[in-house]
């Protein structure tokens, strides 16, 4: 019983060293952004890496998420003689969650563990040591412009997914079940609010952004520099910024949609 | 305060240093002298601390006591712009190379000088072949480090090591694992460039015939203290029982071949120490 309490304790006592340590990482990272605008060049090979070669993934995902959407959403519709509200369905569902939630699970699975992956090796090859004593500081070097380019790309993504999915529900919607292309876009125009739903859509995947490439360049920062250390780093980094993307998606919604 | 470093002007000093990693204690009253200009080695048995050493001195880790002074500052006490300003005057050779991965050989040699001066590109171009050339590297100069052996990355990071002219070189275990050619290339790499441009060598290693040969000092640590320093020929000469069992390789001495623990009956017969995880 005392074992079970003093490790109870004990994983309680890590677990807020750790997220001291991060909280600690990530102001020394703020501290560095003034290097973001002297060198953008930094920033914006990390843009490169980060999010372009995310696009892919987020394009065919966005696709297939609104043909499924087209699908769903008219199959149920059609029992109500309501097919031409199928844009406005697929766009709502997209832009509010599907479009930051989904894009940021990729992007944690795409670009967050391959930051992890990455800083991790460099600490283990002692490639951030080395530039240490090069009097080259990595938070400025390294770290600062990953966190910037991780959390630029994010809503840039998420903008791509859903306009990405509202071609796909098209695709469907209109292509291959028959709805009309006029109602399909006038009914999402008609139905979806800028202030209520499109920038609350990008409000989350801000948060997400910031979230998720915070996750992953700590993981990495703080990986135990040997391979078993750098896979469990890529894992915790995968994991964890999962699930805080949806925790966080449960709290945003109620903050921003409770009232109303 | 007093100044030891300026007054007989050894390049680093260390006094009374203890260090400890969790319940380890590395190092238990650690002095040193390390004299300006010449190669000094830092020798001692695998985990005795020996890169421990060299990341105290560059500033990377912080004694829990003691003082270490770098061309008179004491290097815990700096704030972070002077001890990047004394670190710009001081070149690290990792073991592994540790080469910036995402960037060519050419690149990695250029790095501090990006990094630290506004030299335009045609002088730093210069530059850097000049420091590749040193290390016989020119040609290899668009290479990948992922396509280079150990010798080789280890001479491109000596160039860059090189490439501010600094006036230390921190070599962390520069022989471990390199063929008989490379390791003669290193040798007199490290020798020539010392005298060449004048500077302050400091080595950790384990390879007693290379490190011998090599240098002017010798400084062996174990269990966290100096067992012994001085020229290598009379080092050789006066060694105490561990000196000598350490300088001749023998495998069973002061130092036992056995890791300490409960006695072989005991355990194959169960009653030996159990730990509890």
């Amino acid at each position: 019983m005392t074992d079970a309490i003093a490790s109870l304790g004990r994983t309680t006592i890590n677990a807020l060293v750790v997220f001291g340590r991060a909280f600690v990482f990530l102001m020394r990272v703020l501290a560095s952004l003034d290097i973001v605008i002297r060198r953008f060049g930094l920033t914006l090979a990390q843009v490169y890496s980060v999010g372009v070669r995310s696009l892919l993934i987020i394009i065919v995902s966005g696709l297939f998420v609104g043909m499924v959407l087209g699908y769903q959403g008219y199959i149920t519709l059609v029992n109500f003689g309501a097919a031409e509200a199928l844009g406005g369905v697929v766009a709502l569902s997209l832009v509010r969650e599907l479009g930051p939630v989904v894009t940021a699970l990729l992007f944690a699975g795409r670009a967050g563990s391959a930051l992890t992956a990455e800083l991790g090796l460099m600490k283990t090859t002692e490639q951030l040591s080395a530039m240490e004593m090069m009097a080259v500081n990595p938070y400025r070097r390294i770290f600062a412009p990953r966190f910037v380019a991780g959390f630029l790309s994010m809503p840039l993504l998420a903008a791509i997914f859903s306009a990405v999915g509202v071609m796909g529900g098209y695709i469907v919607g209109v292509g291959l079940l028959g709805v009309d292309s006029g109602a399909y876009f006038s009914q999402m125009q008609s139905v979806t609010d800028w202030n209520e739903d499109v920038l609350s859509g990008v409000i989350k995947s801000i948060v997400f952004g910031f979230v998720v490439t915070w996750i992953a360049v700590f993981q990495g920062f703080n990986a135990q520099p040997t391979s078993e250390g750098i896979s469990r780093a890529t894992t915790q980094t995968v994991v964890v910024a999962s699930l805080a993307v949806l925790g966080l998606d449960f709290i945003l919604t109620g903050l921003m949609f409770g009232a109303g | 305060m007093a100044d030891p470093a300026v007054a007989d002007s050894p390049h680093i000093v260390i006094e009374n240093l203890r260090f400890r990693r969790g319940r380890k204690v590395v190092f238990d009253d650690l002095s040193m002298r390390i004299p300006r200009g010449q190669v000094t080695t830092v020798m001692g048995p695998s985990g005795s601390g020996k890169t421990t050493l060299l990341r105290l001195i560059g500033g990377q880790l912080r004694p829990d006591a003691g003082r270490i002074w770098v061309d008179g500052q004491e290097v815990a006490k700096l704030s972070t712009r002077r001890l990047y300003a004394l670190r710009k005057r001081m070149g690290m050779l990792f073991q592994s190379g540790a080469l910036l991965t995402d960037l060519s050989v050419f690149e990695n040699v250029a790095f501090p000088l990006r990094e630290h001066t506004d030299l335009p590109e045609d002088v730093l171009h210069a530059l850097v072949l000049l420091k590749l050339e040193a290390v016989g590297l020119r040609a290899a100069r668009e290479l990948d480090p992922a396509s280079l052996s150990g010798g080789m990355a280890r001479r491109v990071a000596l160039a860059r090591a090189i490439a501010l002219d600094p006036d230390l070189i921190l070599y962390d275990e520069p022989f471990t694992g390199l063929d008989p050619i490379t390791m003669g290339q290193i040798v007199s790499l490290i020798r020539q460039t010392n005298e060449s441009l004048g500077l302050t060598s400091v080595l950790v290693s384990h390879d007693v015939a290379e490190a011998m040969a090599i240098s002017d000092h010798v400084v062996l640590i174990a269990n966290g203290r100096v067992v012994d320093a001085g020229p290598p020929d009379e080092l050789e000469a006066r060694a105490s029982d561990w000196s000598a069992q350490f300088l001749q390789g023998r495998p069973d001495g002061p130092v036992p071949f056995h890791y300490p623990g409960a006695s072989y009956r005991d355990d194959l017969l169960g009653q030996g120490e159990r730990r509890d995880d």
